[in-house]
């Protein structure tokens, strides 16, 4: 798969902004067509923006700020970034620590992990940066969006997206997983046109650019 | 005490609602019940004439809401079961002419000289639906065994979810044994299954019921049919009896053969 510009993916502190493109403008390109997209999901959010070697000027910095501002964001914390860089974030009022050390999200509940004990039904939304478990079904016509990983534990009919902010090692679980659409970051697949008789537990991944779904088993 | 309240509701429409509430307005009374039917179908009236009561009509619930004559006034004998009475919808106007307030206060009314209430809702999701329901202590769910009325019936449940927990129970409509059998349609446990709400009652394909809505006469009152008897099973399972479900059977290939003639 190509490269995207930018990764985007949802942590407990916040928002976690991983440019991958050299090109400034490109960055705020692709980050400007994101949120476009989430916009309601991201609102109001904190971002942490990890930069890995990049450099960085004042007015990049600015016009990051301002394109997060515009959608009700805020830049929150700059990671990555060598000493002067460091003294020009500050000056801006910004972080460049993240405050503590927090257990990794995929290990512990997260305030943004949902775990629901219901039926999902037509018209309904679950709607979630972090992680989604759902212990009943997703019926037709409802939606599960997460940042992270999905479980259902129950018959998924409707529309999975895990990874919503572009995290494509995410993974969608059902115990019966045949939804309307099934999608991982920017990947999309439907369900196949024939309804299995037997439906057997299934893991969803991305491999080699396209979904796969696999038996669920023990090893996961 | 006062009476019962129960809204027949859908959000697809043409799947039987008011052939539902006709049918179990009757079943009640037949039963010995005092039943109030409110159409609540306001602009698209149409309980009147499946209930064969069109022409007695004097005043309806939107005369009754600005106060131009009292609930009693308004309310249409049945012509057969004295226990029945219909409050009409108004035709000449439409659901934004009364208001969820309105509704409660005159269904609660009702229930104060009544058994049972019956409310037959508008189609939609919208503020048709919503005043509805408002009154209601039970809503059956009316749905056909085809996707796209399962799929709003859902979303019906799921709204009233949502809302309160008014407690809701399924009617499945128009189920063809035969097509079931051919797998050509959803049968009935797949339906339940999704929508995971209590069944009160299926009723089958029945031309029957067609014309009988047609004339005025709903099948209820006719002793042979089936669907009349499906019918008059829900109305004993409102009454909280257990009644055990009419086994559904495709006609034989021979009674297919000679029962035309």
């Amino acid at each position: 798969m190509k490269q995207m510009p930018i990764a985007l993916k949802g942590t407990p502190q916040g928002l976690l902004l991983k440019p991958q493109a050299q090109s400034w403008d490109v960055i705020l390109n692709a980050l400007e067509y994101a949120l476009q997209d989430t916009a309601d999901f991201f609102r109001g959010g904190r971002v942490i923006l990890e930069l890995e070697g990049h450099t960085f000027t004042e007015d990049d910095l600015i016009a990051l700020r301002d394109l997060l501002e515009r959608h009700e964001m805020e830049l929150w914390v700059v990671l990555g970034v060598d000493e002067a860089t460091q003294r020009l974030v500050r000056a801006h009022g910004i972080r460049t620590r993240l405050p503590g050390t927090a257990t990794p999200a995929a290990e512990i509940g997260t305030p943004e992990t949902i775990f629901a004990r219901r039926t999902l039904r037509s018209g309904q939304r679950l709607n979630t940066p972090g992680d989604v478990t759902l212990l009943g079904d997703v019926n037709p016509g409802a939606e599960v969006i997460a940042g992270g990983n999905i479980v259902i534990w129950g018959r998924a009919r409707g529309v999975l997206h895990a990874g919503a902010m572009g995290d494509e090692t995410t993974v969608v679980c059902a115990l019966d997983l045949n939804p309307a659409q099934l999608r991982i970051a920017g990947v999309i697949s439907r369900a196949p046109e024939q309804r299995r008789r037997h439906p057997q537990p299934e893991v969803a991944r991305i491999e080699d650019g396209v979904i796969i779904a696999r038996p669920w088993t023990a090893k996961g | 005490m006062r009476g019962k309240i129960i809204t027949i509701s859908s959000g697809k429409g043409g799947v039987g609602k008011t052939t539902v509430t006709a049918n179990l307005g009757l079943g009640l009374a037949l039963l010995g019940q005092r039943v109030i039917c409110m159409d609540a179908d306001i602009g698209l009236r149409n309980l009147d004439v499946m209930l064969g009561l069109e022409n007695r009509i004097v005043y309806d619930i939107i005369n009754v809401v600005e106060g131009r004559c009292t609930l009693p006034q308004a309310l249409v004998r049945d012509k057969r079961l004295r226990t029945l009475r219909l409050l009409p919808a108004a035709q000449t106007r439409d659901k934004s002419a009364i208001t969820e307030a309105d509704m409660d206060r005159i269904a609660h009314q009702a229930a104060e000289i009544a058994d049972y209430v019956i409310i037959d809702s508008p189609a939609g999701i919208e503020h048709g639906f919503r005043y509805a329901v408002k009154p209601a202590d039970l809503v059956l769910i009316v749905t056909n065994p085809e996707v796209a009325a399962v799929r709003d019936a859902d979303r019906v449940i799921g709204l009233l979810e949502a809302d309160g927990h008014v407690p809701a129970r399924l009617i499945i409509n128009r189920l063809k044994p035969a097509l079931v059998r051919r797998n050509e349609m959803l049968d009935a446990n797949s339906v339940v299954d999704l929508l995971a709400i209590g069944l009160i009652g299926i009723v089958p394909e029945d031309v029957g019921i067609l014309a009988a809505g047609n004339r005025g006469r709903p099948v209820v009152l006719d002793e042979k049919s089936v669907a009349g008897q499906v019918f008059r099973n829900i109305a004993r399972r409102l009454q909280g009896e257990d009644v055990p479900f009419l086994p559904l059977k495709a006609p034989s290939f021979l009674k297919r053969l000679f029962g035309a003639y």
